[in-house]
């Protein structure tokens, strides 16, 4: 958006400069962009999957999707969710933010930032190259357990697991940068436990990315040699176990869905105080809080597997240890609940989400705990009760913690504030959408509606009906937001240095757009903070 | 500044080998899962060693007068050609003295055929008391097309089997095991 100051190469071609500037760029916030753009371009992809697989389900019969296809459909959105619109959008909002909210000139290691957003491109074109594919895309649901993946696989798996291990390392990577910035580029005086909770998040997340993704490359690679080199890690034939395959996938799979929420945990942690003007509840805990649910998602993963035969034992271990996690996340919603409380609240657009994100989230935690118990679990496992649960803890939190960060952000990187109204509308109809699209899935689920089926019993009909035309409403409400964020970039009332008048942090005492380079020499911490700020009506310039 | 910059290297230093590490750790868990599972005999499943009957302490041989069925199940798994069955379905054994049963195979492919056996007991908790002095499950079975074979197994139940079990079953799925796999010498059992 701000042209290179020092640009001192000689002139090129418009075009070739363009390209040069975006594949060469090593500073944060150019790749923070590409990032959010990647993560947005894939929203709208595995999006429209979505669409296929909700205007399939609108009636019950095979009407536009054949089995195979809709299995596809549902194998890639998935796949692309997770890996290809969530975690490049945190880590987009980490290149942004944190080296503005700890004060760093930049990430530690630049050139490395430009190579691990790099190769995301080519994972995601080689994956979905797949669905061009003789055979067709992976259908195996985005679990890809073994044998559905190893033996009965189509051809098209050896690209899977080529892009998988592509954004693996491209995570693996993004992970070691923003770990080493925030130990090494703090701001003079900023102690760990001074950092916002929005860093402190990351770099929990962080963590459990380098101990996490390395397993997801270790099991993609052993499917590979045991497609192609002779090798039986799944295979029974050969002495191998496919049970040991979900042990291994989960083991990567549950840190997996915090990796997917403890950055929207940081993001609420960071807006609920600016628009309740009051100091975030109970710091200390959050950050405990955040520590306790990484330590622990790492001894919970059986809780995907209890109808696989596991013993009693095994059953109760992880079912406790799944309902304990209850507890630092209860923390975290208390907290958040009491910096609202008595505060001078005002509901701007990120604020909604926030709050958003605080109720439907907590509804996605609740349907977790009904299935951490065993006994219900076998009633519920595999059936659309489990997808209305990822989804309420997904859309809600890891969605809507970003699109709240977008808004609440997008002011101090385009120097424009967003059109309220618009935003508030978004907000609306998202969150009706949501509901409408996901709450009936809990009654066809605790109905016997199984999963990952192109077809269902008669009796399932009016559920899906519902949850057709909410998906439907919600994916319109993807389009408004895109408009609004294009409008916001290309014009709009000038924003304030600090933009919101409750909000504290670094970030906000540099001017808004925020110049290409920042901190160059290291801020005061604590930060004085700025009054001249503007509530969402265009006030003045500076 | 270099003091920084030496900070960062360290710090890159550790974090690549935690990745390295955690990578090592997937395959790590691979023989874990083995040997936790034959520890504590989870998913029912027995040890795939021979128990060496000269190593099996006296106290646990010293006979009771306990006795419980086996029951011998089979199983055979898709794209697999053989006919497979036990020649006895049930036994009434003693706790401690070794048996011998049989299980039956048959190969109607038109062409040899490699399977490999994958044993399981139930209930799970018991498998770690079966032990097997002798087993066609410890190797690979190859038949030619037509040919049939029967295969022994020799066990014994430890005596310290929990009293509550009556009944166990010890049941077999059979594997075809792929062309592409390399072939072991098919170390066949002479039966009799």
């Amino acid at each position: 958006m701000v042209a290179h100051a020092e640009d001192v190469v000689p002139p090129r071609p418009a075009l070739l400069a363009f390209a040069a500037r975006w594949l060469l760029t090593t500073n944060h916030k150019e790749i923070g962009t590409l990032y959010l753009w990647l993560s947005f371009t894939l929203f709208f992809i595995a999006g429209a999957m979505a669409m296929v697989i909700r205007l399939e389900l609108f009636q019950p019969g095979i009407q536009f999707a054949q089995p195979l296809f809709y299995n596809q459909m549902l194998t890639m959105h998935g796949l692309l969710m997770v890996f290809g619109v969530v975690m490049p959008g945190f880590v987009g909002l980490a290149n942004w933010q944190i080296p503005l909210m700890i004060g760093a000139p930049d990430m530690a290691l630049p050139r490395l930032n430009n190579f691990s957003f790099w190769i995301l491109p080519f994972a995601f074109t080689l994956l979905i190259s797949s669905l061009f594919m003789e055979g067709g895309a992976p259908n195996f649901g985005w679990t890809f357990y073994a044998p559905l993946s190893t033996t009965y696989g189509p051809p098209s798996t050896d690209f899977f697991i080529l892009g998988v291990h592509m954004m693996g390392i491209s995570s693996v990577l993004g992970a070691i940068n923003i770990i080493v910035t925030i130990f090494n580029l703090r701001a003079p005086g900023m102690t760990l436990m001074q950092m916002p909770l929005f860093v402190w998040t990351w770099l929990i997340t962080a963590f459990l990315l380098i101990m996490v993704m390395p397993v997801l490359a270790g099991v993609v690679t052993m499917m590979l040699t045991d497609r192609h080199f002779g090798t039986s890690f799944f295979s029974a034939a050969g002495g191998g176990d496919p049970v040991m395959f979900q042990h291994i996938f989960w083991f990567f799979g549950h840190p997996e869905v915090y990796i997917l929420i403890l950055p929207g945990f940081g993001i609420a942690s960071q807006i609920i105080p600016t628009f309740a003007r009051k100091k975030l509840f109970g710091y200390n805990s959050m950050v405990y809080a955040t520590v306790a649910i990484a330590v622990l998602s790492f001894v919970v993963w059986g809780h995907h597997m209890f109808t696989t035969g596991m013993p009693l034992f095994g059953e109760l271990f992880f079912m406790y240890a799944t309902m304990l996690i209850a507890v630092p996340t209860g923390v975290k919603v208390f907290n958040w609940v009491a910096t609202m409380w008595r505060g001078s609240m005002t509901f701007e657009t990120p604020m909604l989400f926030a709050i958003g994100f605080v109720i439907l989230f907590t509804i996605g935690g609740f349907s977790g705990l009904m299935l951490a118990l065993v006994p219900a679990d076998f009633q519920y496992h595999d059936t659309f009760f489990v997808v209305a649960h990822f989804h309420y803890v997904l859309y809600p939190g890891a969605i809507f913690g970003t699109m709240a960060a977008v808004y609440y952000w997008l002011p101090k990187w385009t120097g424009h504030m967003y059109d309220e109204r618009l935003g508030k509308l978004h907000f609306w109809v998202a969150v009706v959408a949501v509901n409408l699209t996901f709450f009936p899935m809990h009654f066809s689920g605790l109905a016997g509606m199984p999963r990952r089926v192109v077809d269902y019993s008669l009796q399932f009909a009016d559920f899906n009906m519902v949850s057709s035309i909410g998906a439907g409403l919600l994916g319109l409400t993807q389009v408004l937001f895109l408009y609004i964020v294009i409008k916001t970039i290309r014009g709009g009332p000038k924003a304030s240095a600090r933009v919101w008048d409750g909000a504290e942090g670094l970030e906000w005492t540099v001017p808004s757009p925020a110049p290409l380079h920042t901190f160059e020499t290291p801020p005061q911490f604590p930060p004085v903070m700025d009054r001249d700020v503007d509530e969402g009506t265009p006030i003045r310039n500076e | 500044m270099t003091e920084t910059r030496n900070s960062q290297r360290k710090s890159v230093i550790l974090l690549v080998s935690l990745a390295l590490g955690m990578f090592g750790f997937a395959y790590a868990l691979v023989p874990l899962y083995e040997v936790f599972c034959e520890v504590t005999g989870f998913n029912g499943k027995t040890s795939s060693r021979a128990a060496d009957p000269a190593n099996i302490p006296d106290a646990r041989l010293a006979s009771s007068d306990r006795e419980v069925t086996i029951q011998f199940l089979a199983h055979v798994a898709n794209g697999m050609p053989w006919e497979f069955r036990p020649t006895e379905h049930q036994l009434r054994v003693r706790l401690g003295e070794i048996n011998t049963t049989h299980y039956y195979a048959r190969n109607r492919a038109a062409q040899a055929v490699t399977g490999q056996a994958v044993p399981s007991v139930s209930p799970g908790y018991a498998a770690k008391y079966l032990h097997k002095v002798e087993c066609f499950c410890f190797t690979q079975q190859h038949l030619e097309a037509g040919e049939e074979q029967e295969m022994p197994v020799r066990f014994y139940l430890d005596a310290e089997l929990p009293e509550e079990v009556h009944t166990l079953s010890l049941s077999y799925t059979l594997f075809k095991v792929p062309d592409r796999v390399p072939q072991r010498v098919p170390d066949r059992v002479a039966v009799r």
